[in-house]
């Protein structure tokens, strides 16, 4: 096996000199050995998530698309709830005629996965039918249904921030008595802990219930697009439909006004190049008006707009920006220098506008009749319906919601390391949700008792080995799929999601070492030394006219965008952030290459073709 | 004076055809249009017809020629070659080589002189390729000949077993010559205003060389290509080649040399980008004017092959030696990609009940 998790017969088997060789082909998931120093990997994570013998004859591919690092114990609830929710969305209540949902296995921390197909024709006409009649029903009434999933989404989000971790002090409050409550502090530790997990479960059930038929009508729109004009680039598709008034832009934008103010209040020269942001925030609270005015504006940014994680909300790891102010800190001295020299503008909405609704009817004036042009319309209307939901639930799931509910579960951590369990409260994420919940059932009854809590002795070393497994799982390089190979994969959720097409498993089987291929996301074509970034909280370390190499972005990368000349990632398709940003700041973008970020190193130069989607290494 | 003979191209259009040829019609069209094309004129179809009155004046060796069977090989090849001979040593009618001696003298330089046959380049008949262009002409005696050898392609051993097998008479033929500045040119070649490949409309399909187009045409090279979008401008396809050699023109020097390319330049694209794009824009410009599809040969000016862009804009730059309907995806039909539907959301309930 090479570095990319290639099974080449060709050189292990003894087949004679005028044999073909071996046609390349994918390990089995049983095939995969333990990554060194991490055997005791299993341990981490529960039953449910083993690939099984069976699973040896299903192709799996590595969703590193959301799961870009080896998994945290507790960051496995990312996986386990959101294909509790989309599998129930598509298999039980929309009732998608070909698919069931999504199975995923963990091996060496890394997260598999594959869609359960539905392939009797019987079968498939049953679940037609009321699969008609359940998603037309969301179609027809999109709009205020997504009013409505908004409101319910804030509910959600307002109901995380309440939860309260209990104190647990020495004498409970005298309320439990004067208004004869009758229920002491330590019955809600497992009460407001099962409530941050059921509210994450429904977060995603709601994330998840407009995901698929959103997506499908992008991808009823692009397979149009793509059979009326062969040679349409993906962006030019996604172009059409794009919305403008998009919130995962807003962020970005609270900053470029954030940097005006700076200006404009005089407080400007503390926004240099890798300033501290503690010191900047410190040195404001000296300068009397300007530093008083931009502080406030600072706060009201903040919240919630800041509320966006320097990952996609998978990891606990990836703080949201009010949580870590490196991210934005990084970018406003680079906006900060544009207002002063008056270079900094708005995003320019109108002629954004006109531009996309330019190409749209240009593309429309190109079909061959009247009745295409009919269908045209009807499909891009669609999508633009759709599309309010597509580009920013996001922001309100992976991101806002998402950056409460750790920093929630992080309190209960402080709660377990205040009473011993833990060493840090940052423990609490080598631990299984279950297992948390054993801890503080442990520590409950440790208050009622009166006794110390147990767990010191037998959660405090079980999170030191996970430790160490997780650094030693880092080393390990996952193979791109596992399994046979499909003869055909034309699932447009794995398409449009994961960027995973026919041609993306060829590039893998057959890996040319010369030319890093993914997805051209947003044309042109420059040269420039590579940063590659596997972890975002290196993202201060971005340069001038660097080019991004990353795992996956996400919009709390946008500001970067501003400093970089290009980008390239290692999962993604023509509408993944990265393509999106990209094609905002007008730069290349090559994403879904796969390994990147394992194939190129930080100063290479690399040249990045966002028209073909190749990066190759120059010197 | 009014030029009977001779007409600047500037002053032929389209539905000159019939006095102009097929050749000096499009390109007169397009300088009408506002497109660039080199600065020329064109011989006129009265100037051969008046040639061929003295040669043939009855249309009997036409006539004969025209009776011959169409497998005849042998035959047609003597038939034709006695024809071309008496138009190549005939004297120009003095009236005719006084025009065209001063329609020359008034390009001043190097020309090209190029066949416009009447039926030439119409979409229905491609008759292009069958007659005769030669570049690089120096002279006003070199330009005479060189017209009348124009007018003898047009009994080319191999139009005339074409037009024999195609049952087309020999009796309606004409032709006129397009006389033009010679471009030397830094890379040249041809686009298509719609994917040759896949008939894509909404894209420009450019394939260019260094130097002149001719070692395009003669197959000589490998080109690159380049595929542009018309509606975003994207560079959607894009393959450069190893052009070994190239085909240039030298002013001062003897017609055209083909010489091999520095090894550096072999595998340097022809086009930057800019310049991929403003030919797209030009190649969009003449199929509006046109409302189909268009097969076009275009220049771009500048330096020697390899050397830097000149600072003038590409859109400057841009000179089209040809422009005629593109015909093969034209002739073909097909089916509605997708039809409307009662609602919207059809659309995409029906493609979900599909495996996908």
């Amino acid at each position: 096996m090479d570095g990319n998790g290639h099974a080449d017969h060709g050189e292990t088997s003894p087949s004679s000199p005028q044999a073909p060789p071996a046609a390349p082909r994918f390990l089995l998931p049983s095939e995969i050995a333990d990554a060194p120093g991490a055997e005791g990997w299993r341990s981490m994570y529960p039953y449910f998530t083993r690939f099984q013998p069976e699973d040896d004859n299903r192709f799996w591919f590595y969703n590193s698309m959301h799961f870009p690092e080896p998994m945290p114990a507790f960051d496995t609830i990312t996986a386990e709830v959101p294909y509790s929710a989309i599998g129930a969305n598509t298999a039980r209540v929309f009732v998608f005629p070909t698919t069931l949902g999504i199975e995923h296995r963990i091996v060496n921390g890394r997260v598999y996965i594959t869609a359960i197909p539905v392939t009797d024709p019987e079968e498939i006409a049953r679940r037609a039918q009321i699969f008609n009649e359940r998603a037309g029903y969301y179609f027809e009434n999109w709009d205020t249904l997504y009013q409505g999933w908004k409101t319910r989404i804030k509910g959600l989000i307002d109901e995380i921030t309440a939860v309260t971790v209990p104190e647990l002090p020495d004498i409970d409050d005298a309320s439990v008595v004067t208004e004869s409550l009758g229920v002491a502090q330590n019955h809600y530790v497992r009460e407001n802990f099962h409530r941050c997990i059921d509210l994450f479960s429904k977060m995603w059930h709601h994330h998840t219930e407009f995901l698929m038929l959103g997506y499908g009508a992008y991808v009823v729109f692009f397979q149009f697009c793509k059979q009326a004009f062969p040679e349409i680039s993906d962006q030019a598709v996604a172009r059409m439909v794009a919305g403008i008034d998009v919130i995962m832009y807003r962020p970005d934008d609270e900053l470029r006004n954030l940097a005006r103010v700076a200006v404009k209040a005089g407080v400007d020269d503390l926004f240099t190049e890798g300033c501290s942001p503690p010191e900047v925030l410190a040195a404001l609270a000296d300068r009397g008006e300007g530093g008083r005015q931009w502080l406030a504006a600072f706060e009201q940014a903040r919240e919630p707009w800041f509320n966006v994680s320097t990952g996609d909300g998978f990891y606990h790891h990836h703080r949201s920006w009010s949580d870590d102010l490196t991210v934005p800190f990084a970018a406003l001295p680079r906006y900060v220098a544009q207002v002063r020299d008056g270079l900094l503008a708005d995003r320019p909405t109108e002629a954004l506008r006109t531009e996309r609704d330019r190409i749209a009817a240009e593309y429309r004036d190109l079909l061959g009749t009247e009745e295409e042009r009919a269908a045209f319309d009807q499909m891009l209307g669609l999508c633009r319906v759709v599309f309010p939901y597509v580009e920013d639930h996001k922001f309100y799931c992976e991101h806002w919601f998402t950056t409460q509910f750790f920093n929630t579960i992080r309190e209960f951590g402080a709660l377990l390391a205040r009473f011993g369990v833990l060493d840090d409260a940052e423990d609490v994420f080598q631990l299984h949700h279950t297992e948390v919940d054993q801890a503080l059932s442990d520590v409950m009854l440790a208050w009622a008792a009166g006794g110390p809590p147990l767990g010191a002795a037998h959660f405090r070393p079980i999170v030191a080995e996970r430790k160490r497994i997780l650094a030693a799982l880092r080393d390990w390089s996952p193979p791109p799929a596992l399994g046979p190979v499909p003869e055909a994969l034309n699932d447009p959720a794995v398409h449009m999601l994961w960027g995973v097409t026919q041609q993306t498993i060829e590039a893998w089987l057959r890996p040319d070492e010369g030319e890093i291929r993914g997805c051209g996301a947003s044309s042109g074509i420059v040269e420039g030394p590579a940063r590659v970034l596997t972890d975002v909280n290196q993202i201060g370390e971005i340069r001038d006219g660097e080019i991004l190499v990353c795992p996956v972005t996400a919009p709390s990368w946008a500001p970067v965008f501003g400093k970089i000349k290009a980008a390239v990632s290692d999962i993604g398709g023509s509408m993944s952030h990265a393509a999106i940003v990209a094609r905002e700041y007008g730069m290349p973008a090559v994403v879904g290459t796969g390994d990147a970020t394992k194939r190129i190193r930080t100063g290479q130069r690399v040249r990045v073709d966002g028209d073909r989607g190749t990066v190759q290494v120059i010197g | 004076m009014t030029a009977r003979f001779v007409r600047g191209l500037a002053e032929v259009g389209a539905a000159d055809r019939t006095w102009a040829g097929g050749k000096a019609a499009a390109l007169g069209e397009l300088a009408r249009a506002g497109i660039p094309v080199p600065r020329g004129y064109v011989v006129t179809v009265a100037a051969f017809g008046l040639v061929m009155d003295t040669i043939d004046p009855s249309g009997a060796i036409r006539g004969a020629i025209g009776g011959l069977p169409p497998d005849d090989l042998a035959a047609l090849a003597r038939a034709a070659a006695g024809l071309r001979a008496r138009i190549t040593a005939a004297p120009l009618p003095p009236e005719v080589a006084a025009e065209i001696t001063l329609a020359y003298q008034q390009l001043d330089t190097a020309v090209a002189v190029r066949s416009s046959a009447t039926m030439e380049d119409s979409a229905e008949a491609s008759f292009a390729g069958l007659q005769d262009t030669y570049l690089a002409v120096h002279g006003a005696g070199d330009v005479l000949d060189r017209v009348r050898s124009c007018w003898a392609s047009l009994f080319n051993d191999e139009s005339v077993s074409y037009r024999r097998r195609q049952g087309i008479g020999e009796g309606g033929l004409a032709m006129g010559v397009v006389v033009q500045r010679m471009v030397s040119p830094r890379a040249a070649g041809v686009m298509f205003t719609r994917s040759p490949v896949t008939g894509d409309r909404s894209v420009v399909a450019i394939e260019g060389t260094w130097g002149l187009g001719s070692a395009l045409v003669a197959g000589e090279v490998t080109p690159d290509s380049f595929t542009v979008s018309k509606v975003t401008g994207e560079i959607t396809g894009r393959r450069v080649s190893a052009k070994l050699r190239a085909h240039s023109f030298l002013p001062n020097g003897d017609g055209i040399a083909a010489q091999p390319m520095p090894t550096a330049l072999r595998r340097a694209s022809c086009l930057t980008d800019d310049e991929a794009r403003a030919l797209a824009a030009v190649g969009r410009r003449v199929e509006e004017h046109y409302g189909v599809p268009q097969d076009i040969e275009w220049a771009l000016l500048g330096d020697s092959p390899g050397c830097p862009a000149l600072h003038a804009e590409p859109a400057d730059r841009i000179v089209l030696l040809q422009s005629r309907p593109e015909t093969v995806w034209a002739a073909r039909d097909r089916a509605p990609i997708a039809t409307p539907k009662p609602r919207a959301s059809d659309h995409v309930l029906v493609r979900f009940r599909k495996a996908l």
